[in-house]
């Protein structure tokens, strides 16, 4: 689930956006609408509305997330459409499917 | 199939030089590059998204934009969001394959410029693996490509990159809650004697100065000398903890970025068994080149950071050089042209790199990253720890290709970009062997993932 920390009842992320009056677009992430910024990288995307989990490993089922934003560390994959992709490589287009690859640990 | 002068990877510094350069002499050059614009990591979105924030990310960066004006000019094609998963040099020339879009499609050359720029140096510490832990690379492209700064962030590690990232984050209205250093007072009595004839390179000096004085006056902290970095939190990042001054301390904090110097990105000069070479100052191996960039396989250049760490001025500089070579030995300039045209780049490569000596003793990788403790993971996608490498060495195993067979590190979707320095510096350690004489991972191709449907999609025009 996205992680959301409360401060004073407002809501605070780990990510502040700079211009949070771009366009949005919805897509779904297991299962849940999110509404994301048309065009923008996904991985820079979900991070800004608060997802900070993009998967858990196949090996222990860790909790991973964005590394590198650069294409190289595949810590980002997430399943668009069903194939296993780096979101970091990709960007958002409306009615995006999206879903968290669980390992062994589940989801 | 489709046959060009010049195939160009990587729109970064280098490959807009070396595509330019080339393209101006009359070649048919084709740039090749996985973004989707160009500017390579250093100046990435300089013409898209990032072009609007020039007072929080600084002049150097919107000087990205000459390059890509210069390149869109001269280059006819510059297919952006291709991703390159396999070469093959041979005597007909060197075919590239490529997908895009997920159609996979190939392209053959007479030369190409390998320009694919640089990594993040591994950064093994108890917890890097956490959500909410990235590289300080990371944390400038999220403020460059997406215009996204961490609300509570500690920058951790060694480099001027931190400083780089602290300002301007200051700049954004976000400081960092802390930058952590890893290098000490030490470090910079090391690097002292290489400052004179580093001062060619004087305007880095008085760039990072300025850093440091913005960061000094906007009051963020910073903490020198600290050892023992760990991330602490369950599930994601919550704080780091170190040593520093003689005792233990811990910042909380959402977001750590990592740094500990940038790497050249040898994935596919590897996989190309180009001779490498070890450069012990930079804690990393590089490909074997020419003065013009050419490397051990004839007609394959590298320019840039891929070919050792120099930065993006050199990086430009050394594209040209290399955009040169190909337009003589392809018969569109004379010699004499060549080295008159060369003068600049070549000056101007050799002052950026007089000054590397200097920066890579002030901003040595940590001992704790060269030498991870025995239960910190170092290969991420495996999960596999600096402990079992040693007891594999133990065993017998000698060589960074028989650590896959012993426990699959490096064998994840990464293809050992984030383990394979580590995996060589832990079994020369445990063996006392040169890293050189270590080696490295065998590349093979593809050098990334590609889906079946990407594979059936591809149309060679001929039969396999």
């Amino acid at each position: 689930m996205p992680l959301i920390w409360r401060n004073s009842g407002r809501r605070v992320l780990a990510f502040r956006d700079l211009s949070p009056a771009a366009p949005r677009v919805r897509v779904m992430l297991d299962g849940q609408a999110l509404d994301l910024p048309e065009g923008a990288n996904l991985a820079a995307a979900l991070l800004g509305a608060g997802v900070t989990v993009f998967r858990r490993t196949p090996v222990s089922g860790a909790p991973r997330g964005p590394f590198c934003m650069m294409g190289a560390c595949f810590e980002c994959l997430i399943e668009v459409e069903g194939i296993t992709r780096q979101a970091c490589m990709m960007q958002v287009v409306a009615g995006m499917v999206l879903t968290r690859p669980g390992g062994k640990g589940g989801a | 199939m489709r046959t060009v002068d010049l195939i160009v990877i990587g729109a970064g510094p280098a490959g807009m030089a070396a595509a330019a350069e080339a393209a101006g002499a009359g070649l048919a050059v084709v740039m090749l590059d996985e973004q989707p614009g160009p500017g390579g990591q250093i100046y990435r979105a300089v013409t898209g998204s990032g072009a609007v924030r020039g007072d929080v990310l600084g002049a150097d960066y919107l000087d990205g934009a000459r390059l890509v004006e210069a390149m869109r000019q001269a280059v006819a094609e510059h297919l952006s969001g291709a991703v390159v998963w396999q070469i093959a040099p041979a005597a007909e020339g060197i075919t590239v394959t490529y997908s895009r879009d997920g159609q996979a499609a190939q392209m053959r050359a007479a030369r190409l410029v390998l320009a694919t720029g640089a990594l993040e140096r591994p950064v093994p510490i108890p917890g890097w693996t956490l959500p909410g832990v990235m590289t300080a690379g990371a944390g400038q492209i999220l403020l460059k490509a997406s215009g996204l700064v961490a609300e509570r962030a500690v920058l951790a590690g060694s480099g001027p990159l931190l400083y780089l990232l602290a300002v301007q984050m200051v700049r954004a209205g976000q400081s960092p809650v802390a930058i952590v250093e890893t290098q000490g007072a030490g470090d910079a009595l090391r690097a002292l004697p290489h400052l004179v004839r580093g001062l060619r390179g004087w305007r880095v000096l008085v760039k990072g100065l300025g850093l440091l004085l913005a960061l000094r006056r906007a009051g963020v902290r910073r903490i020198t000398g600290a050892r023992d970095l760990a991330v602490e939190g369950e599930g994601r990042a919550a704080a780091l903890t170190f040593t520093a001054g003689g005792r233990g301390q811990r910042i909380a904090c959402e977001t750590v970025m990592l740094h500990q110097g940038v790497m050249p990105n040898t994935q596919i000069s590897r996989a190309l068994r180009m001779e490498h070479d070890w450069l012990a100052g930079q804690h990393g191996f590089a490909p074997r080149l020419d003065a013009w960039g050419e490397s051990t396989v004839p007609g394959v250049f590298v320019a840039g950071d891929g070919a050792g760490i120099a930065g993006a001025v050199a990086a430009e500089a050394a594209g040209g050089l290399a955009g040169l070579q190909v337009a003589h030995q392809l018969g569109r300039i004379d010699m004499a042209t060549r080295d008159m045209r060369a003068r600049q780049p070549a000056a101007r490569l050799a002052a950026e790199r007089a000054i590397r000596p200097f920066l890579e003793r002030a901003f040595p990788p940590a001992a704790q990253v060269l030498a991870p403790a025995h239960g910190t993971i170092i290969c991420r996608c495996e999960e596999v720890t600096a402990g079992q490498v040693r007891g594999w060495a133990k065993l017998g195993c000698t060589g960074p290709n028989q650590t896959k067979a012993f426990g699959r590190v490096g064998m994840g979707p990464c293809q050992g970009r984030f383990c394979g320095l580590s995996v060589t510096a832990l079994l020369a350690a445990a063996h006392g062997m040169a890293p050189e004489a270590v080696g490295a991972y065998r590349i093979r191709p593809p050098y990334k993932p590609v889906t079946l449907g990407e594979l059936a999609s591809l149309d060679a025009g001929e039969a396999p």
